[in-house]
């Protein structure tokens, strides 16, 4: 097994309280692990220093041996350092097809393409198309974001993430708030997730 | 587990018919008739409204400098209250250029454009950090100090007394034998080429707004935080879409110049940028043809109300917007959901 994402004693001080205190952490290829912890216990600030939302009071985080401890947020989602939130944080206008439309051709680079439409890559619907149906958004895929189920917003919320194609996904309390009867689904959906790049590593804080 | 890849989207797909995502993403850019019957008017409005082709050019010009506003602030949520610097600019170095270096139309537009986007190039960086009430400000304090600036330098920009004794030469077609159009009094030359330039730039920021580019500034204005999640760098495109919209302002800064011969302090004045903020409010943001339709209805209502209480305009048109802006656009020009069931939302 080899080592995707490391952490050498990572610490993060808020004033005068250390919410990340020396953590040392080495996530295998292909691994899947669980970050559990009372409220306050710093699960999220963990996920935030990871992916570049916070930058840390000491300590390095690494990516497949090279240091991405000052890498911009963006640079690391682009290397394969991609989360979900806790609350959704969503395109609220857009609807889920553009969202995921946009996230797959933000990996393929051909986002900042002006010439050609959003939908004229062949590509990138056949990705989208696969995304939709295995999040069971297919059915509202046309709708604004604003007005679909919260449960369908969490499924997307994940999907999204999926569309950047992540070596190291962290999800972040994917079933935050949705209620006891969708948990199951949501968590099989994520279990049924195919390992595509036969080596995604996931951090789930539940 | 390839198997598991194969399997997994059939299982969970009877909802979604094979290639419906395909489908609806091939017509995310598709031609809406509107859309085709607002493209046809605008040359039709050339030939049959001869008359009024001063009237038309002048709601052209404001159309495009709201477009551009349409752009930072529909498409990308930028706030501005200070948009008339690239109009100003965009003016200004069009009468410098046809009063000092050559006096043809068609260059002198593209270097107006051309040093528009270099100012919002340069003054991009501005608005990349801070909340909307800072972004009001800076861009507020940049559209004063351009004013400022034109007023003091009196020596290039003729000061407060304008610049003045332009003279155009006639527009030539690019790449062709044509003989020149002169400017006429009646305006006719000055609309039809307000005209190409518009729909010009509305092709190309049709084009922009579809394109993947366009749909990550609206994914930014709806939220930086995920927008940065997904992997794009904000203030890159915020840079983009800024200049972009610096050089559309410039162009109707230089079109208005051209065409009336003259360039003012006025166009840098604090009331230009709040005015195209108004049209463009009133046409609706985030649609890119929010700035046509709002600088007709401003027009129409500027002349509707002038004509019958030629003192009090400001009053209507500040009951007109408070009115639009509580009841919603969307609900206001649907006056069959007021009343009855549903009308709330």
């Amino acid at each position: 097994m080899t080592t995707v994402l490391a952490t050498r004693s990572l610490v993060k001080r808020f004033g005068g309280l250390a919410a990340t205190n020396d953590v040392t952490l080495d996530v295998q290829r292909g691994a899947r692990h669980a970050l559990i912890g009372p409220n306050g216990a710093g699960k999220t600030t963990l996920i935030n220093l990871l992916t570049g939302v916070l930058e840390p009071t000491s300590g390095t985080i690494s990516l497949d041996g090279a240091d991405i401890t000052k890498l911009a947020s963006h640079l690391r989602v682009r290397r394969g350092v991609v989360r979900t939130f806790q609350i959704n944080q969503l395109f609220n206008t857009l609807t889920p097809l553009s969202s995921l439309a946009l996230a797959v051709s933000v990996h393929r680079k051909t986002s900042t393409r002006w010439w050609r439409s959003l939908g004229s890559d062949a590509g990138v619907a056949a990705e989208c198309e696969q995304l939709l149906g295995r999040f069971r958004l297919g059915d509202v895929m046309d709708q604004p974001v604003h007005s679909l189920a919260y449960g369908k917003r969490r499924l997307l919320e994940i999907a999204l993430a999926l569309a950047c194609q992540p070596r190291v996904l962290l999800l972040d309390e994917p079933v935050a708030g949705v209620p006891e009867g969708e948990r199951q689904e949501i968590f099989e959906t994520i279990n049924a997730l195919p390992d595509v790049t036969g080596g995604r590593s996931e951090i789930v804080k539940v | 587990m390839t198997d598991a890849a194969a399997t997994t989207p059939s299982r969970a797909s009877p909802r979604a018919p094979l290639g419906a995502a395909a489908r609806s993403l091939r017509g995310y850019a598709r031609w809406r008739w509107w859309e085709l019957a607002l493209f046809a008017a605008l040359p039709l409005s050339w030939l049959l409204l001869p008359s009024q082709a001063l009237l038309l050019n002048e709601i052209a010009i404001v159309a495009l400098f709201a477009i551009s506003l349409d752009l930072v602030l529909g498409y990308a949520g930028i706030v501005s209250l200070g948009h008339a610097a690239f109009f100003g600019f965009g003016a200004y170095t069009a009468a410098l250029f046809a009063k000092d270096v050559m006096p043809d139309p068609i260059v002198g537009l593209v270097v107006a454009i051309a040093a528009s986007a270099l100012l919002g190039l340069v003054t991009s960086v501005l608005i990349l950090r801070g909340s909307d009430l800072t972004r009001l400000m800076v861009t507020l304090g940049v559209a004063s100090i351009l004013y400022e600036l034109a007023n003091k330098l009196d020596w290039l920009t003729g000061g407060a007394a304008g610049l003045q004794g332009v003279v155009m030469g006639p527009i030539t077609v690019p790449f062709s034998a044509l003989a020149g159009f002169e400017f006429d009094l009646n305006g006719r030359v000055a609309y039809a080429y307000t005209l190409v330039v518009l729909i010009v730039v509305l092709l190309i920021a049709r084009r922009l707004v579809y394109s993947p580019f366009g749909a990550s500034l609206q994914a930014l204005r709806d939220n930086r935080l995920r927008a940065a999640s997904i992997g794009l760098s904000v203030p890159l495109r915020l840079i983009a879409v800024y200049t972009i919209a610096g050089g559309v302002a410039g162009a109707a800064g230089a079109l208005l110049a051209q065409t009336s011969g003259f360039a003012s302090l006025d166009l840098f004045d604090f009331h230009r940028s709040a005015e195209v903020m108004l049209v463009l409010v009133i046409g609706g943001t985030g649609y890119l043809y929010g700035g046509i339709f709002g600088a007709i209805a401003f027009k129409l209502l500027h002349d509707l109300i002038s004509a019958w209480t030629p003192q009090y305009w400001n009053f209507w048109i500040g009951l007109f917007l408070v009115v639009l802006v509580l009841v919603g656009r969307e609900r206001f020009i649907r006056p069959w959901t007021w009343f009855g069931k549903g009308a709330r939302p």
